[in-house]
């Protein structure tokens, strides 16, 4: 993964509130089966309007996105991650974020910044004229002579700054993993034991049961 | 309620102890998960990212795939046209065989929406972790089981280690008294609920259902209200196993049996949250005061009951909510004050992983029965989510009903809830839906989508306008 350390750019004062992972990413990019490519379907229905904010001759490109509350709300898809990434953004700002997104971002290596409210209308009128930096180290927020602090989980700066992926962080504890399942398996055998399920056509010529709801 | 003891725990906390592998020093978990579902949509490149590691599965005994968002409901016995869709489920079936996992094809008597058929197998099962690559998957709670959706990441995480590196949520006690009304559901609770807290009120929160009203419902209406609990923003939503939820499970295909159904049974007796055990917050509603409920805008927190009005943007304080609120109105073609009754549909869709369970079909099918469609509405869709429900409904005779009324009678699958197969709304016009999302496009680009229970869509089918199921059962 992309390590994330210090960024500095165009922020998109885009101020929205509730966008959710469909407006991000519509169904129809979600046919895509590969994690690449997806940042012309971004904002798509936004971006039927030829004056939208994110294709101005300023923001095209911008690494920085300003927004509203509950950011990433809705589908789990993570294809809203990749088209952000692909459209260039790697730090989205705003009010708090939905928690299977937060979670995508930063396996995608995008910094999510939570701030006040305040804070966040604040930025967004610099941002209008001035770059933004963000430093993930001293973790604060700059533009002009505005600067903020923000708190960020430990575990998920430390994967943006060392570019980690988590999958090999697990592995590495496998012996972990082993015993867990070891013991699992003794004391809640019925819970990792599946047994071979008979498609439903022998099963009905089995049992007379129904579903009958309960 | 168990006996007090000297560390209360919630059903979140208990259900989360028990499967923590190791924590870190910096508060993040690693979590073990006991099953995970696997559809088309969200599993491709995670599936590719094993093969460029080369990586196996952990576990693909404990993995279960199937086909629901991109399946058409008509002519399964035909390719899929669409040929990304066809690709997306053929991709499916072939990591599905390449990497060891069970697969339920597009024609398997089994398949269906992956949140209806997992609890119906009895893959899911009270006191588990699950996860899918589908936000939905909070629905799997009504079971008692720790259930939440993941991104694709997540599900390669999961595919190469059977574990997810997590941290412990905040939880969110919702308490709901005294008993529903007729003509109310679990729908209308739930959506009743994201109307008071927000649609990001429960972020950062596992939601737990507590109360009378609660425990009244069925398993299938437990899995409605669950289901919705990520439109409030709750990863998951959960409800405390009890007898109910015991005489479901027994039986099923998963389920354990003998002996270990006996050992499974003392597990789950014991998962209820500890008397004196606390929350980071609580919510209450009185459940005999709710009415049917129906979205006015773009988001299931713009939400009111069939007797209200549109409301308007003015009557908000936050600047957010007000330009929300002007947008979704222009969006979905509404004026503010105007009752909500009465507004023209032209699409109706009884189906999802909210609401496409036989009791959902059972309930549509009462206010139907011995009426027909009326002739303003264009499309009226039933979609069951299972070949078992659908079977189970053709037994019934609910299919006639259905077909006899006017309405079209469907395959199993995601459907018109969200694109990405033939069932759409067309642009500019309405649809009546069960689904549980209202999103601008959701249901296919310029489309009004109004969230409502399987009785008010089946009432705004009769009618061609959104009308008030309760004067209809008089």
């Amino acid at each position: 993964m992309e390590s994330f350390t210090t960024l500095t750019g165009i922020a998109i004062p885009f101020g929205r509130a509730h966008v959710d992972t469909d407006v991000i990413m519509s169904a129809r990019w979600l046919k895509h089966v590969s994690r690449t490519g997806l940042g012309p379907g971004a904002f798509e229905a936004l971006r039927q309007d030829p004056d939208n904010i994110f294709d101005s001759a300023r923001n095209r490109g911008a690494p920085i996105l300003i927004a509203g509350p509950n950011f990433g709300c809705g589908s789990s898809r993570e294809h809203a991650c990749w088209a952000l990434a692909d459209l260039g953004i790697r730090c989205v700002i705003a009010p708090d974020f939905a928690d299977i997104f937060a979670g995508n971002a930063v396996k995608n290596g995008i910094l999510l910044v939570a701030l006040p409210a305040d804070d966040v209308a604040r930025l967004m009128r610099i941002a209008e004229t001035m770059p933004v930096t963000v430093d993930l180290y001293a973790q604060t927020v700059t533009a002009g002579d505005v600067s903020v602090g923000f708190t960020v989980d430990a575990f998920r700066r430390r994967c943006l700054l060392e570019g980690l992926d988590e999958i090999d962080l697990t592995l590495a504890e496998k012996a972990r993993i082993d015993r867990f399942e070891s013991d699992r398996t003794t004391h809640r055998a019925w819970a990792l034991r599946m047994p071979t399920v008979p498609h439903a056509k022998q099963r009905d010529a089995q049992s007379n049961r129904t579903d009958e709801a309960c | 309620m168990g006996e007090v003891t000297p560390h209360p725990r919630t059903l979140y906390d208990k259900l989360w102890d028990e499967h923590v592998v190791h924590s870190r020093e910096d508060g993040v978990d690693l979590l073990w998960i006991d099953r995970h579902l696997v559809h088309e949509v969200s599993s491709p490149q995670a599936f590719e990212g094993l093969r460029q590691a080369g990586r196996t599965l952990r576990r693909p005994d404990l993995t279960l795939a199937v086909a629901d968002h991109n399946v058409p409901t008509t002519d399964r016995h035909l390719p899929i046209a669409d040929a990304e869709s066809a690709l997306q489920v053929g991709l499916l079936e072939s990591n599905a065989r390449e990497f060891g996992v069970r697969h339920l094809g597009m024609t398997d008597a089994d398949q269906g929406i992956v949140h209806v058929i997992g609890p119906e197998l009895g893959f899911t099962l009270p006191g588990l972790t699950l996860v899918c690559g589908d936000s939905h998957t909070a629905t799997h709670g009504a079971l008692g089981a720790l259930a939440f959706g993941i991104g694709t990441s997540e599900i390669e995480h999961v595919l190469a280690t059977q574990t997810l590196l997590l941290r412990r949520s905040r939880t969110l006690r919702v308490e709901l008294v005294g008993s529903l009304p007729a003509g109310v559901s679990a729908k209308d609770i739930a959506l009743a609920l994201i109307g008071r807290i927000g649609a990001g009120g429960g972020t950062g929160h596992v939601i737990e259902y507590v109360g009378e009203a609660v425990e009244a419902l069925s398993i299938e209406a437990r899995m409605t209200l669950c289901n919705m609990a990520i439109e409030a923003g709750a990863r998951s939503g959960l409800i405390a196993p009890d007898e109910k939820t015991f005489a479901y499970v027994k039986g099923r295909p998963g389920a354990p049996t003998g002996a270990a159904w006996d050992a499974a049974l003392d597990f789950w007796r014991s998962l209820p949250s500890d008397a004196g055990a606390t929350y980071d917050r609580s919510v209450s509603i009185d459940a005999s005061t709710l009415a049917p409920m129906v979205t006015w805008g773009t988001s299931p927190e713009q939400v009111i009951a069939i007797d209200g009005k549109v409301p308007d943007p003015a009557a908000w304080h936050d600047p957010d909510q007000i330009a929300a609120a002007r947008n979704a109105l222009a969006y979905m073609g509404l004026e503010a004050g105007r009752p909500i009754t009465g507004l023209a549909i032209q699409n109706v869709f009884i189906g999802s992983c909210t609401n496409s369970r036989i009791e959902d079909l059972r309930a549509a099918a009462e206010v139907i029965r011995g009426r027909t469609v009326s002739p303003s509405v264009r499309q009226a869709l039933v979609v069951p989510g299972s070949g078992a429900v659908r079977r189970q409904a053709e037994a019934e005779g609910l299919d006639r009903l259905f077909i006899d009324a006017g309405f079209s009678w469907r395959e199993p699958g995601c459907s018109m809830c969200l694109g990405m197969n033939p069932d759409r709304v067309p642009p500019g016009e309405r649809c009546a839906s069960t689904s549980n999302r209202n999103f601008v496009g959701r249901q296919g680009p310029g489309a009004r989508t109004h969230l409502v229970s399987p009785a008010m869509a089946a009432a705004a089918a009769l009618t061609g306008v959104l009308t008030d199921v309760r004067e209809m059962m008089a």
